[in-house]
């Protein structure tokens, strides 16, 4: 129960670190979830062609931000434990 | 700060001008009047709300004119010595009026970048609520069977606003049932003489994070599952908040009759909220219920989210009051 803001804060940050984390050639393309599998436009996008475009839509964006915020919060872990 | 600390000369030295330029005389004539017109001919800010205004607008002694006329008014009229004093002194007019200016000026530049991060107006929406309609919202929310009509009306394209619809959602229910949730479940912890101050704080966190990421996930639902619906963030906050209105009603039976009145009020109000999502958002995520039933796939995930959605409301209320309660026999 003693969930509070800043757990929340971390959970999605590992949450997001997690995502990010997945490469496109090593790990992606072997399970079928590659980029180029998705499907043209005109028909209805499935589920799989959604979560692909997410997490591909977390990589480009949060590349940067995620180095920032995982650098704040590994010397915030450091100095307050 | 910038924008004020820039625009505060340019407004002084036009207020000056004009106070320079406008006649003494015109002071004195029919103040009352002159306010309730000045107010009148100002343009009426829009609230995005259709033809009725989401609320009356009670902001006006903001404004320079009715400051300035106001105690002119009532010193003309009871005639006395100290009032007339003030309201003759030019000085204490202009000091006023630039007051008065000063304040409308900060108030417009920080609604601006307000407005940026979250719409105002938007906002507007969901608080146009009043006396009836919270009563019969909260009927509604206990005792959801009887209702028959659940569709929203339709204003131009703009849905109406909460206080003329009842099956509007709006958020004033949510927030206030979210704060005295918070305050019963202090009072339940005082009663087992385990309450400090703190623990009033991680219950409204707790509470907050287990809302949020209920928003989240039904978000990312509705994102996978291709969903797309006309559903708002706010409209997913206003139905995941009503819950607390349950929620507190379970307190209420735990602590008034123990632990069989906390089950009996807990299935209740579970039922009651699960119905009443049921039926609400069936209209809302399903427009297209009626003349679609081919059974596409997106269809299916439509059902399957409602379906979520309702289920997950009774969860999360057994989940949020059960370590509230002592356990009795």
């Amino acid at each position: 129960m003693a969930l509070g803001l800043y757990s929340l804060i971390e959970a999605a940050l590992l949450c997001v670190n997690a995502i990010a984390v997945l490469n496109e050639e090593r790990f992606l393309s072997k399970v079928g979830w590659a980029t180029d599998t998705v499907s043209g436009f005109g028909e209805q996008p499935g589920m799989k062609s959604q979560i692909i475009n997410l997490i591909r839509s977390v990589r480009m964006v949060m590349r940067i931000p995620l180095i920032i915020v995982n650098t704040i919060t590994i010397v915030l872990l450091l100095l307050f434990g | 700060m910038f924008f004020l600390a820039a625009d505060i000369p340019l407004c002084a030295a036009t207020h000056l001008w004009h106070l320079l330029k406008v006649p003494q005389k015109k002071r004195h004539k029919a103040p009352r009047g002159g306010a309730a017109e000045q107010r009148r001919r100002q343009p009426r800010p829009d609230y995005g709300g259709g033809p009725t205004p989401l609320f009356d607008d009670t902001s006006s002694p903001g404004d320079p004119a009715y400051n300035q006329n106001q105690p002119q008014g009532g010193g003309a009229f009871y005639g006395g010595m100290a009032g007339q004093q003030i309201l003759t002194d030019p000085m204490a007019n202009m000091a006023m009026q630039y007051g008065s200016s000063l304040a409308t000026q900060g108030k417009d530049v920080m609604e601006k970048h307000i407005d940026r991060f979250i719409s105002i107006s938007k906002l507007k929406y969901y608080f146009a609520v009043d006396t009836t309609y919270v009563g019969k919202k909260l009927m509604l929310l206990l005792f959801p069977y009887m209702h028959s009509n659940w569709s929203i009306r339709y204003n131009k394209e703009e849905p109406v606003a909460p206080r003329y619809e009842i099956n509007a959602p709006d958020l004033y229910i949510p927030v206030m049932a979210f704060v005295t949730y918070i305050l019963v479940a202090g009072y339940c912890l005082g009663t087992q003489n385990s309450f400090t101050p703190e623990l009033l704080g991680m219950q409204a966190s707790s509470a907050l994070v287990w809302l949020i990421l209920e928003i989240v996930v039904i978000t990312m639902a509705m994102y996978i599952l291709s969903v797309a619906t006309d559903i708002k963030t706010f409209d997913l906050l206003a139905f995941c908040g009503y819950k607390y209105v349950g929620m507190i009603g379970i307190l209420l039976g735990g602590m008034l009759f123990g632990s069989m009145g906390y089950y009996l009020a807990l299935a209740w109000c579970s039922a009651s909220m699960f119905f009443f999502l049921l039926r609400t958002l069936r209209l809302v995520i399903l427009p297209d219920a009626s003349h679609d039933m081919g059974g596409s796939g997106g269809n299916k995930g439509r059902t399957y989210l409602v379906l979520a959605i309702a289920v997950l409301q009774p969860v999360f209320m057994c989940w949020l009051t059960r370590h509230l309660i002592p356990n009795q026999n």
